[in-house]
Order: C-alpha cells, then structure tokens, then sequence
C-alpha cells in the first residue's frame, strides 16, 4: 500500500498509485455475462490523461468543478482522476435522483463541467428547469452515433494528446462537494478535503488492508461516500481491482462473485436482506437430510468463529455457500442504514462476516467500523483510528447524541454558514444520531434526534424535502414528519414518515382530499413515500415569518395523540 | 409481434407466479412495489425474467420511475 503520508491530494496519490502497479488490474465492467472493459493502472492512467489534457485546452485548473452524473462505470472513476490531476474539485452526483433535482445541484455546486451518460443527459434536458443549467462543457458516454446530443461532445472525442499538467493541491484544498441529502430549499453540500478523505483512507485501511489481487465489487453508486472510498481511492492506492456491473440485478450480482472471485464488497441492508432472501429459499428448497447437516456444520463454525473469522475454515466446512460467493470472499461491508442483527448473525454463521459500520457523509465515510475481533451483530463497532467520538448529554442509560471529531470531518457545507455552526461546534461534528458506548466500547445506535429517516436503501429523507410534493392540497395545514421524531423510541427499524393534514373545516377529512393525497404520494418515487397520515384539528405554530414551528407542533401532538391514529394512507 | 394488451397479460402473469400471488389479484394499473409488497431489488428480479421470457434486453435505467404494470408493458413492447 502507497504510504499516504507523504501525499497531499488525491490526484498525487492516485498518481503514485498508476506508477506503482502498471500491470496490475485495476477496473472490471461487465454488462451481464458480457466483460465491456479491463484496465490496467497503466491504460487507466493513459484513458485519464487523455481527459485531463482535454480539461486543461479547456481552462480547466486549481478548484475548477466538475460534475459526475454517471452510473457506476469505469469512466466514472477516469473521469474522477482527470479532474484530480488537474487540482479541480468533483461533485459526484446522484444518478437516481429526478432529472430537475440534478439541474438544482448543478447549479448549486456552481460546476463548469459535467461529464455524464447519454440516457441521463437526455432526461435532463427535458427538465422544465433545463434552462437555467449553465455549464461550459457537457460529456456524454454511450450516445449512440446518430443521437442527437444537445450540446454536448461525446466522450470519445474529448480527448487530447499527451501527459496533462499535474496540478498540485494542499491538504486543506476541498477536493470534492457531496451533497449528504436535501434537494428541498437547502442542498447539503458537504465540502470535504483532500486531508479528509487521506485520513479516512489511512483509517479504513488500516483495518481491512486491500492489495493487488484483492478484488471489490461495486455496487453501491460511486458518489455514495461509502463507494467512492472503498470503491475507488481505497482499492487504487492498495493496488487492487475495481468490478463494476453496468446491471444490478441480483441475478448478475450473484453471477459476479463466481465470475470474478470477489474479496470484498460493501451493501445496504436492502441488498443484504436480498441475499439473505435467496440464500434461505435455496437453504428451504434443498433435501431434509442436506439441511440437517448445514445446521451442523453451521453450528460447528459459529463455535469455532466465535473470537474471529477464519476464511479457510468457514470454506472447508460449508463448500457449497462459499462456491456460491466466489470461494474468496473474505468480508461485506455494511453501512448507511439499520442492518438487523439477525441479517448479520445469519451470514457470520455461514463464515460470511459483515463489517457493519456507522458513519456519514459530514464524518468523511466511515466513524465506526466492527472489526470482527470478535464479531458483533448488536454493535456498529468501534471507533476507526484518529476517530474521538463521544455521547452528548447522555441519559441514565447514556443514550445521547453521537459527536465525533477527527480530520476526517468535512470543512463546511456549501454556501450554508448557519447550517455549518449548528452542525460543527468546536470542532465537534454532531451527527443528529442517538446511540451509547457499551462496556466493550462498541457505539450501539439507538435513534434519531433529528426529524429524518433513512431507508433500507441507505437514503436519508428529509420530511421538509418531499413536502412540496403536497404543495396546494386542498387543506388548511399538512406536515410531513418522521414517525419517530413524532414518538421517540430506541430503534431504528422499521422507519416511516407521516402526513399530518389540517383539514378546512372540524369535519373529518373528506374522501377526495384523502385520495389526492395517495395519488401525490404514488408520484414520488417509492422510498420517499409518506406511509400514514394523521388528522390534526388545530392550527400549526408558526414563526413570525409563518414558518411551521416543527418542534412545537410535534411536542403538541406528542402530547394528544399516539402512534395508534395513525392511518395508512 | 404481440400487441400491447397481450405484452401487459404475460407480464401479469409472470409477476403473479414469481411472487406467488393469484393472477386474478393484479391489474395493469397496479403500482407493483405495493400490491406485490416488493422492494426495489425484488422488481430488479423480475426484470431479469421478463427479459428471459421476451428476449429482450432493458437498461436498469428504463424500469427508473415505473411503478405500474402498464407502464413497463409500454417500455416492454417498444423493444419487441
């Protein structure tokens, strides 16, 4: 592994990490049983030059933004290191969000540049905001040759001859803009540093060492923080092989492990349960006499893992499992979300561990991380190194909010000073998160203190985001809240979000504004769908520039009603 | 070449045996995450088998803000 130490940005270190492993694999992609690209670091470097050159005919210099609006591909990550090289700053995008969403952002990270797939750019131009985009430069992947680009250049033409000029950054430089969540009136824009992510880098790798030969699958999207760490820098400064699939169905993603021998690769619990789904189904469809000695053999290697995993062993006790994952699968990394300890327990058993992390995008990636030493399913780990977590304000049972600080910490949100002092207060990052150390010093999350959820998917929803999904129905007042904000409890499963409606008039709510609602609701897209909603018959609290007091009006709910008024809606 | 109607049919029909559920319960107006109580990677799955069954091929992102039978039929058919 490269010593990051001695490296300022990521550009340098993605430099030092091509020069190293010329001849090493460092990018798969396959589109089902088809492989459409392998890369050594040399071609990859080579394909990155040629972009980087391009970019800098164009101007493109020292804290230039660009913007990646891609699925996971291996132009994703050239395009990433072009920038890179030429010290710009990145703003990896969310290819699942709404085409009027992306435009939001893009004006809001104030990007020159947007390299993008030809599918995306066509949606985006069909948004009724298109008009207010302005970008200097639009690259397109995958158009096909008689598409008509809209102003775009395709990636194959943008390109230019020779080495690029390196363009050095310090540690204190952001290197990429995140956007956490809140495409509402206030996108998170979280500016995160070079310094940052070589901290969180040297952090993770510190705990699970790639190296050439290792091989992740990448599934979760590259501008997740979680992929883009443990599915691009980490792999590439440890000289180990990136697989992306250009289809993620669970079909191709099972054929991928045996394909491709994978080591690692990091889920939500969304994809975990999926798994766990069809590993049992196969378990319940196999002979009584074949199950009973699973059970056995399971129950062997639970015994025998008990203080740590043992890769060889778990292979040789349960062939079949393990040929189905690729037989060199050493670890899932799991984070995001609420993983339930069962899911865990499950695949530890079979001789699958699942590092189940914490973290957040403001935190750099990862703040807690199980480091299998013993494995725990009821924990998200300890704190990884140069990570000073503490409880704020705990209770009698030190349940409080989590606060971490550490170099991994972003700088500040974009363009957002009092969200920033509210989020970071003397260099404490506080995470909204509820949890308690437990005597082992593993973190145990039990909450949220702020009004959001976040799905099996791993997306934070914001109830203030979705809201104008509602806008002029025919009520006095509605307001979306997260159930647990409503009634607090320590868990975090089974999370959801209510539409609270003041009707017009002290009847109960007519029929007709009940079905406007669902259909307004069928229109989102289905994670961040309200699942209930609640008749209030009293006027909001508002401030005096009418804004809804949340907090109030949640206490004045708390207090007159229960989770039992809740109706599906 | 089938019409739209008869596309719409068998994918019903698919979707109704792959969840185990009575053909009779889904309609083509159905949102399918909610009536066949799915998530999103389980609609992934029945991608992959509509695929098999039509020979065709669909980009994840084409299923990218469908939810109902009829929708996905009409995204089916266009690439009979």
């Amino acid at each position: 592994m490269i010593d990051l130490r001695n490296y300022n940005s990521l550009g340098a270190v993605l430099r030092a990490a091509v020069e190293s492993w010329p001849q090493e694999i460092c990018l798969i992609e396959a589109d089902r049983e088809r492989e459409s690209a392998r890369l050594t670091y040399s071609e990859f470097d080579k394909l990155s030059q040629q972009r980087a050159s391009a970019l800098q005919e164009e101007g493109f210099g020292a804290g230039s933004r660009a913007a990646i609006l891609m699925m996971n591909q291996s132009k994703w990550l050239i395009s990433a290191y072009a920038v890179f090289l030429r010290g710009g700053v990145l703003v990896p995008l969310d290819y699942k969000l709404l085409a009027n969403e992306q435009i939001q952002l893009l004006r809001h990270s104030k990007a020159e540049m947007l390299f993008t797939e030809f599918h995306i750019w066509r949606a985006v131009s069909e948004a009724d905001n298109f008009g207010q985009l302005k970008l200097k430069r639009i690259i397109v992947t995958d158009a096909s040759a008689n598409a008509d680009l809209m102003g775009a250049i395709r990636w194959e033409d943008f390109r230019a001859e020779g080495t690029a000029e390196f363009v050095a950054r310090e540690r204190g430089d952001v290197a990429c803009i995140v956007y956490s969540s809140g495409t509402g009136g206030r996108p998170k824009g979280c500016m995160l540093t070079h310094d940052n992510y070589l901290e969180q880098c040297v952090a993770l790798t510190s705990l699970f060492p790639f190296r050439p030969g290792v091989r992740y699958l990448s599934i979760l999207p590259t501008n997740h923080a979680i992929d883009f760490m443990v599915g691009f820098i980490g792999p590439f400064v440890c000289g180990a092989t990136v697989v992306h699939l250009r289809t993620l169905r669970p079909e191709y993603i099972r054929e991928a492990f045996t394909r491709y021998h994978i080591t690692y690769m990091s889920l939500v619990p969304l994809a975990l349960k999926n798994l766990e789904r069809g590993l049992r189904q196969r378990i319940a469809e196999s002979p009584a006499h074949r199950r009973l000695l699973l059970r056995l053999l399971t129950g062997i290697n639970r015994a025998l893992t008990k203080n740590r995993p043992r890769p060889r062993l778990s292979r040789f006790l349960l062939p079949d499992i393990h040929r189905a994952f690729g037989g060199e699968l050493l670890a899932f990394f799991i984070g995001g979300a609420f993983t339930e300890p069962a899911t865990l327990q499950f695949f530890y058993d079979l001789g699958i561990p699942v590092a189940n992390g914490y973290g957040c995008t403001e935190a750099g990636t990862a703040i807690t991380l199980n480091d299998l030493h013993p494995f725990r399913a009821d924990t998200v780990g300890k704190p990884l190194p140069g990570m000073e977590v503490r409880i704020v304000n705990a209770d009698a049972e030190g349940i409080g909010e989590v606060a971490v600080r550490s170099r991994t910490v972003m700088s500040h949100y974009l363009e957002e000073p009092e969200m920033t002092a509210e989020t970071i207060r003397d260099g404490w990052l506080y995470t909204g998160d509820l949890g308690r150390f437990e005597p082992a010093g593993h973190l145990q999350l039990l909450g949220r203190k702020r009004n959001m959820i976040v799905t099996a998917e791993g997306k934070n929803i914001y109830p203030e985001d979705i809201e104008n999904a509602f806008d002029s129905l025919p009520v006095k007042d509605f307001c979306v809240f997260a159930e647990n904000f409503l009634w607090p409890r320590n868990e975090l499963s089974g999370e959801k979000l209510v539409l609270v409606l003041h009707p017009e008039t002290d009847r109960p709510i007519p029929s007709s504004v009940l079905e406007e609602a669902a259909a307004r609701n069928r229109a989102l897209v289905p994670y961040k769908r309200v699942s209930d909603y609640l008749a209030w018959d009293r006027d909001f609290p508002r401030t005096a520039s009418m804004k809804i007091k949340r907090e109030a009006l949640a206490e004045e709910i708390r207090a007159r009603l229960g989770r039992d008024s809740l109706v599906a809606i | 070449m089938r019409t739209l109607d008869q596309t719409t049919e068998e994918i019903l029909a698919l979707a109704a045996q792959q969840f185990k559920v009575a053909r009779a319960t889904l309609a083509p107006t159905d949102d399918f995450f909610k009536t066949l109580q799915i998530d999103s990677l389980q609609a992934l799955d029945l991608l992959t088998r509509l695929e098999h069954h039509f020979h065709i091929e669909l980009p994840d992102y084409e299923l990218q803000g469908v939810t109902d039978f009829h929708t996905l039929a009409k995204r089916i058919q266009s690439r009979l």
